[in-house]
């Protein structure tokens, strides 16, 4: 076997290549949506596939959410595994009766007699400057909706390995991708990538003592910057990565809540009825005996995405990170 | 000037590639809805198709009765009659070949039973045990889809991936007047056209949507008409004519399997009975209207003329309604027995795999079953 030499990659060639991977070894792999043929899609994720696999099999489609979604759930239900790709997370809602109503109960109306082996990715958040419209973190809306995997990826080799890991799925899997993170380069190997884990197993990323920031997708990074600028502090800072947000890896999580007794919920989108709630109060019912204050969240403000030049006072930065965890000297002051 | 002449106007430059449609069928449906029994059409008919409907007919209109009669006896939750739209259904499952699959919406458990369904599974959905009782890849009947249109789109993507696997498969599904209203039709429509896809959309136009009467759901000249923008034959069809239904259906079925496209088919039609035994008809329609649609009734149609060409008897049509009647003993016999459930059910389902949140709330209602059994037999 010739080994291709490890390169620096950007998260978007890995999507491709897992698409196409895909596509290869399953020629019921369909990739269909708005500009993905001829253009390669708009972040260029399906750059190529058209060409390689042919129209038929990455269909540029009419313009149309809710029926790109809509006709994948026939195509699956004829044994097809859609990949389809939304073009941005707020142009996503369109489908959302489609995806609510039929793909992420399918499988539960006909009592497993017809599962719907669906991926839907959405590109999502902010930091890149967008546009109204074009910078919603819309995890929670999904997470909410069971029958759904959602998972999302903050480096390279996991957008690969997730994004494998959910078109193999039998089950519909949200894909979201953090769109500021597109062009983000590691060293990876695409010829020898991670093998494809199950969905639904978080990470930790920076190993740590004195408290732990929970977090995923395009927070990452940010996490890890602020738990280096904390060293100086004196906080050594864990860092978790969820990877997946449903199915929810509440034991990686409580393990390291319970090994550091204190924790921060990191994410974009608003924090009232936002992933950070549920997952603080997931922690505190498990490891309550074990913390040493309360579990704070550190999200954007509860606003509709403001425009580009206001977005950095709204995304959860090093700072509001690091005021957060000065406040988790709770028992100091108490 | 023809519609398809049109087209070509209005293209300011058209560039070299661009070419008008050349496919024949006329895209405007004809001003008058197809019509066969009582015209002298009716002489060509094939007898035993008519007697096949006939018979059908009969039971579908028996089985709406007698699932009317169980939302009384609290064995069903609700039930969305078709009768006086017997028509359409049974001749949507007649001139479908078994390769080809049914999206049905949540008035069409006639068409679903007509398909070969089991009479009882096809009501679960209503009758509250599961959502939907059948494997829909059996019959290739989709679940009867309880949100307005949204099957449509589905029914276009089945179509489309079967002519990908070679397969001649065809789609036909069910919409109602209402849900011509909706989003997801103009969607499936237009992909439907654009793809090519082997799809029949039958709009059952029968008058309501619920309360609320197709002029205030629609300015357009009729709901076929909304076939032409988007490049695919209209067909109007009087809806109670069961002959002419499958006539037409028959037709654009076939058009479909051999790569000819989508059709839109509006069959006009009346809602007899109330929107569903929960509404009150009376608040909305005036009980002439009824009347009228009753003498034009798709049973007395077919009978008449059936009766009027000696291709039926007093004989023949007592036959057909002890067959009737012995389905509906059937039906409400294996109704009347109390469904069995396992609440364990409710997780088993959600995923391939439960997730760990699932198996924990499993073990919780488990233990809470338990508890419950404990304190029965003490
Ligand atoms: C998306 C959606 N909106 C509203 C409803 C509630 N609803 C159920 S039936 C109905 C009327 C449908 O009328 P039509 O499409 O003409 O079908 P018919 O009942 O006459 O067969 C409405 C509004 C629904 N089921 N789905």
């Amino acid at each position: 076997m010739t080994t291709v030499a490890v390169k620096p990659a950007t998260m978007a060639q890995a999507l491709t290549r897992a698409m196409r991977d895909a596509m290869a070894s399953d020629p019921t792999v369909h990739v269909l949506g708005e500009d993905v043929g001829t253009l390669g899609g708009v972040f260029r994720v399906t750059d190529g596939l058209a060409k390689e696999f042919g129209e038929d099999r990455c269909t540029d489609t009419p313009l149309a959410e809710a029926g790109i979604l809509g006709a994948a759930v026939g195509m699956a239900m004829y044994g097809l595994r859609p990949v389809v790709e939304m073009q941005f997370d707020a142009f996503a809602y369109p489908a959302f009766e489609q995806l609510v109503s039929h793909v992420a109960k399918m499988r539960n109306r006909t009592r497993g007699a017809m599962p719907l082996p669906i991926t839907v990715r959405v590109p999502y958040g902010g930091g890149i400057g967008g546009v109204e419209h074009h910078s919603d973190s819309s995890e929670a809306y999904y997470m909410a909706t069971p029958g759904l995997h959602v998972v999302t990826p903050a480096t390279v080799a996991d957008a690969y390995g997730l994004l494998r890991a959910a078109i193999a799925s039998d089950d519909p899997v949200v894909v979201l991708e953090p769109k500021r993170l597109y062009w983000s380069k590691e060293s990876w190997n695409p010829e020898e990538p991670a093998p494809v884990e199950p969905l639904g197993r978080a990470v930790v990323r920076r190993p740590g003592r004195s408290a732990t920031l929970i977090t995923y997708g395009p927070s990452l990074p940010v996490c890890l910057e602020a738990a280096e600028a904390a060293r100086a502090e004196g906080w050594d800072l864990e860092v978790v990565d969820l990877r997946s947000l449903t199915p929810f890896d509440d034991e990686t999580v409580c393990a390291s809540v319970r090994r550091t007794g204190r924790a921060v919920v990191v994410h974009e989108s608003g924090g009232f009825g936002g992933p950070g709630g549920e997952i603080a109060a997931r922690v505190t019912e498990r490891c309550f005996h074990h913390l040493e204050a309360p579990v704070l969240r550190v999200a954007g403000f509860d606003i509709p995405y403001p425009p580009p030049m206001l977005e950095r006072h709204h995304l959860p930065g090093v700072d509001r990170i690091l005021d957060a965890v000065g406040r988790l000297q709770w028992e100091a002051e108490g | 000037m023809t519609v398809l002449e049109q087209r070509g106007a209005y293209h300011p430059s058209p560039p070299p590639a661009w070419q008008p449609r050349t496919d024949p069928a006329p895209l405007l449906p004809d001003a008058e809805p197809h019509r066969v029994l009582g015209t002298d059409a009716a002489e060509s008919a094939d007898p035993a198709l008519m007697r096949r409907l006939y018979a059908e007919l009969v039971r579908g209109r028996r089985y709406n009765a007698q699932a009317t009669a169980l939302t009384k006896q609290g064995r069903l939750a609700v039930y969305p009659s078709s009768t006086g739209q017997e028509a359409c259904e049974v001749a949507a499952a007649l001139v479908l070949q078994e390769r080809d699959w049914l999206f049905p919406s949540y008035r069409d458990t006639l068409a679903a039973v007509a398909r070969g369904l089991d009479p009882v599974q096809a009501l679960t959905l209503l009758r509250g045990d599961w959502h939907t009782g059948y494997d829909p890849r059996e019959h290739r009947v989709a679940p009867l889809s309880t949100p307005l249109a949204t099957q449509l789109p589905h029914a276009v993507g089945l179509a489309h991936a079967a002519r990908l696997k070679g397969d001649d498969v065809v789609a036909l599904a069910l919409v109602g007047d209402g849900g011509t209203s909706e989003g997801d039709f103009h969607e499936a429509l237009n992909f439907a056209a654009v793809w090519q896809a082997p799809v029949v959309f039958l709009v059952q136009n029968n008058g309501f949507a619920i309360s609320v009467p197709l002029a205030k759901q629609t300015a357009a000249p009729s709901l076929a008409h909304k076939a032409v923008g988007y490049g695919m034959p209209g067909r109007l069809v009087d809806g109670n004519d069961a002959v002419a239904v499958h006539q037409v259906l028959t037709d654009a079925v076939r058009r479909a399997r051999e790569g000819g496209g989508p059709t839109l088919v509006e069959a006009i039609t009346y809602r007899l009975d109330a929107h569903t035994n929960a509404d009150d008809a009376t608040r909305y329609r005036a009980a002439d209207e009824v009347d009228a649609w009753r003498a034009h009734d798709p049973i007395t149609l077919l009978e008449r003329e059936l009766t009027g060409r000696g291709l039926l008897d007093e004989a023949g049509i007592e036959a057909a309604r002890a067959d009737a009647e012995a389905m509906a003993a059937d039906l409400r016999a294996r109704m009347n027995q109390d469904p069995a459930l396992d609440p364990m059910d409710l997780f088993t389902h959600v995923y391939a795999e439960p997730t760990p949140q699932l198996r924990e709330q499993r073990d919780q209602l488990r233990a809470e079953l338990a508890a419950e059994r404990e304190g029965d037999s003490r």
